[in-house]
């Protein structure tokens, strides 16, 4: 279906900014790129986070990965990948896992500033197959900063999802490239990417630290997932913690909604957690758990968490202006703000949305959420613009058939997820008429509501039916959970409104202030007066 | 006796098999098998078959239609839960357009609309695809009952008897069971017609629906606890 939005997904990392002059060229042709050659900032900077890394200085270690190999690249690298592994690797006592987690950077860099060739993707996964069994061996003691582990995981899911891509466009690849594929069958083979993402949670036992801390008897939360006092490394735990967002992404990518939701069960969205300390891992959260739920038609849910997320990003996103996820943080608020749309005209709602998020919200899409509510053509083909822009970019899990005839297919899960999606908007036709007529009444007689609707009596039967049936989502438990801000039931032929009017939190707002101004007196006695 | 510990075995082992080990095409067979363990035991397991549909898709030269349609058939009878669309979003487009399974879409789609006249004139025209599954009646009489039950206080005959397609004196034998059983109350309506008064519940009677708005989670409360003192 034609859509304003271009889904194809080009082969360049859209996370990131490109700069301007930067061409198409495949890393290594470049004029000038001596893979051998290390510049003396390089060197100092090898050097310097190798022994940071051994003195497990945390602080240090973050202030040079997330700041100097910025500025680095943005100095020294905006056309070319840093410095070859082995070039580096005798500044550095040819330490194995550094040389691993080196090339892990590498290769993000050049994911983000160029576009990988084939055969870099294959080695980009072999670097991972290394480094994520060197972990899960737990022979590894550094400590390393969160930010860094959760660019890890997202990272690799993020290479999964590009490779993926990739080889289901195969009507313009050259031979070379499809050898390359026939010989490489086991790179980024589903199986592997989420057998890696399972291991990494069962070894590092996870969920039973996530359990114990509930009940008091670990620090887990409270200290970010680091280890201040003992100095056990937190690479293996961190890993697993962040590896369970990497499988609902996956399963979200594969259309599974309900086993990605599962997967992420054992973290507690409704509390602070240490998924929301490092920004990224906070979006990519609740960005696929409302994608999910609202594929499960969990509106109001859905509503709930990207109103939460998009008020912090409102409040926040200055904070993380000179940070090199600032694009990604503002695309995924985007994507965000078109679901919310979506959600709030498949199931209107009165006082789930803060007025600050709704306000940016009509802003942008006033107009697209009064046409969604026609149903009629042009609404489907808003839902279809919407949907595309927001959806995650869905993968054929399936090995490529590398037999002519050769064709793109990288499309074809998306438009089924898309296909579904607006096959359920379609069904849900009729109920925003019924809505905005029960609004008009307090009581009304089948017969009469019908005449006004156009149908007969028993077609008005089955859309009220169809109403409540939509209107009532189930839950992973069983429970039926009433989702619409307008309900009703019929007494023999007799149709009895029932608007559920926004009430004023009394309790909650006496309890805030209550808390404040506890906190308040507490800072007045600490005042001392000379 | 022994026979249905071996299943009962086979079954733990799957559910295992799922929850511990799940991205394996080895155990592919083993979902297969557990289907029709499913089905021929009236019993249902969403997270396996999700598991196999997987793998389907990981291996799409694997994939069994018939399998499928069971999975699908299985999936129907667990409305109003969204299972069928679950499913759906892991089954390749071709696959879908498979006679047998496009069927089950339409069905489905009459089930999801209410419209369970069209439904059961449907689903007679296709006895052969749905008999392969006991239960299957039942299951979607009970989901008839639960949109009614969340639509009416006070039911006319005639609907009830559309939507579960019974009618005559076995559908005064299934209203005396639910009188007995179910809490329902038959009464006159005012054209002489019979009327079945459903149980209360929060959705058919909303006044009675608990209003969680301002109510506080009792952590939050305890939070005040040592200010109180």
């Amino acid at each position: 279906m034609a859509s304003s939005y271009d889904y194809d997904d080009a082969s360049l990392d859209s996370r990131y900014p490109r700069p301007p002059s930067a061409g198409q060229g495949s890393a290594g042709t470049d004029q000038g790129y001596d893979p051998n050659f290390v510049p003396d900032s390089v060197k100092t900077f090898v050097v310097h986070l190798y022994r940071h890394i051994r003195e497990k200085n945390v602080y240090e270690i973050h202030q040079m990965y997330d700041g100097s190999f910025q500025r680095l690249s943005d100095r020294m690298f905006r056309e070319c990948p840093w410095p070859s592994v082995e070039a580096i690797a005798p500044y550095v006592d040819n330490d194995h896992v550094f040389c691993l987690l080196y090339r892990e950077m590498w290769f993000r860099h050049l994911y983000a500033r160029l576009s990988p060739t084939g055969r870099q993707r294959v080695e980009s996964w072999d670097n991972y197959c290394s480094l994520f069994s060197v972990v899960l061996h737990g022979v590894v003691n550094m400590q390393l900063p969160n930010q860094w582990l959760w660019d890890m995981v997202d990272e690799f899911v993020y290479q999964f999802q590009s490779y993926c891509q990739y080889r289901a466009k195969l009507k313009n690849k050259t031979e070379e490239e499809l050898q390359l594929l026939r010989q490489y069958d086991q790179a980024w083979n589903v199986y592997g990417v989420l057998n890696y993402l399972q291991a990494l949670v069962e070894k590092s036992a996870i969920t039973d630290v996530l359990e114990r801390e509930k009940e008091g008897l670990e620090q887990f939360t409270a200290t970010d997932g680091y280890d201040y006092e003992g100095g056990t490394s937190n690479v293996l735990k961190m890993l697993g913690y962040y590896s369970m967002i990497g499988l609902l992404r996956v399963h979200c990518l594969l259309g599974d909604y309900h086993t990605g939701l599962k997967c992420l069960a054992p973290i507690d969205i409704s509390q602070q957690g240490v998924y929301n300390v490092v920004i990224g891992s906070h979006i990519s959260t609740i960005y696929h758990y409302g994608f999910a739920n609202l594929m499960l038609r969990r509106y109001v849910e859905a509503i709930r968490e990207f109103n939460k997320i998009l008020l912090y990003i409102l409040k926040y996103k200055q904070y993380h202006q000179k940070s090199p996820q600032y694009d990604q943080i503002l695309k995924k608020n985007e994507q965000m703000y078109a679901l919310l749309a979506i959600c709030l005209s498949l199931c209107p709602q009165n006082n789930l949305v803060e007025e600050n998020v709704n306000s940016q919200l009509r802003d942008k899409y006033n107009e697209k959420m009064t046409k969604m509510l026609r149903y009629d053509d042009e609404a489907y083909a808003v839902y279809d613009e919407l949907f595309t822009y927001a959806c995650p970019k869905f993968i054929t899990p399936s090995a490529p058939v590398l037999e002519e005839p050769l064709t793109n297919y990288n499309q074809d899960a998306y438009r089924l997820q898309l296909k579904l999606f607006l096959y359920e908007v379609k069904q849900q036709q009729l109920l925003s008429g019924v809505r905005s007529f029960l609004k008009l009444y307090s009581t009304i007689s089948i017969g009469k509501l019908a005449a006004y609707m156009e149908v007969d009596e028993s077609t008005l039967r089955t859309i009220l039916m169809t109403y409540k049936h939509k209107m009532h989502a189930i839950d992973g438990d069983g429970k039926i959970i009433p989702n619409a801000d307008v309900d009703f039931y019929i007494s023999e032929d007799i149709v009895h409104v029932v608007e559920s009017k926004p009430t004023k939190r009394y309790g909650d707002y006496f309890l805030r202030q209550i808390l404040k101004f506890e906190e308040m007196i507490g800072e007045l006695d600490r005042i001392k007066l000379d | 006796m022994g026979r249905d510990q071996q299943q009962q075995q086979a079954a733990y082992t799957v559910e295992q098999l799922v929850a511990v080990n799940p991205y394996n095409p080895d155990i592919l067979t083993d979902l297969e098998n557990y289907v029709n363990e499913q089905v021929s035991s009236q019993t249902y397991s969403l997270d396996a078959n999700l598991c196999l549909l997987r793998l389907y898709q990981f291996e799409p030269g694997r994939i069994s239609i018939p399998i499928v349609v069971r999975i699908l058939i299985k999936a129907l009878m667990a409305m109003p839960a969204p299972d069928f669309s679950l499913c759906l979003f892991l089954i390749p487009e071709q696959v879908q357009m498979e006679e047998q399974i496009k069927t089950l879409i339409v069905l489905s789609h009459y089930l999801e609309t209410a419209r369970f006249r069209q439904f059961w004139e449907e689903a007679a025209k296709n006895r052969s695809t749905l008999e392969v599954v006991p239960g299957f009646e039942q299951a979607i009489q009970a989901y008839a009952i639960h949109v009614l039950s969340l639509t009416y206080q006070k039911v006319p005959r005639p609907v009830i008897a559309e939507a579960i397609n019974i009618e005559g004196l076995s559908l005064d034998k299934f209203l005396e069971y639910h009188v007995a059983n179910s809490g329902w109350v038959l009464e006159k309506g005012h054209s002489c017609s019979q009327l079945m008064v459903l149980p209360r519940n929060e959705f058919n009677h909303p006044e009675l629906k608990k209003n969680t708005v301002d109510g506080m989670p009792f952590e939050h409360v305890t939070r005040i606890f040592p200010i109180l003192s």
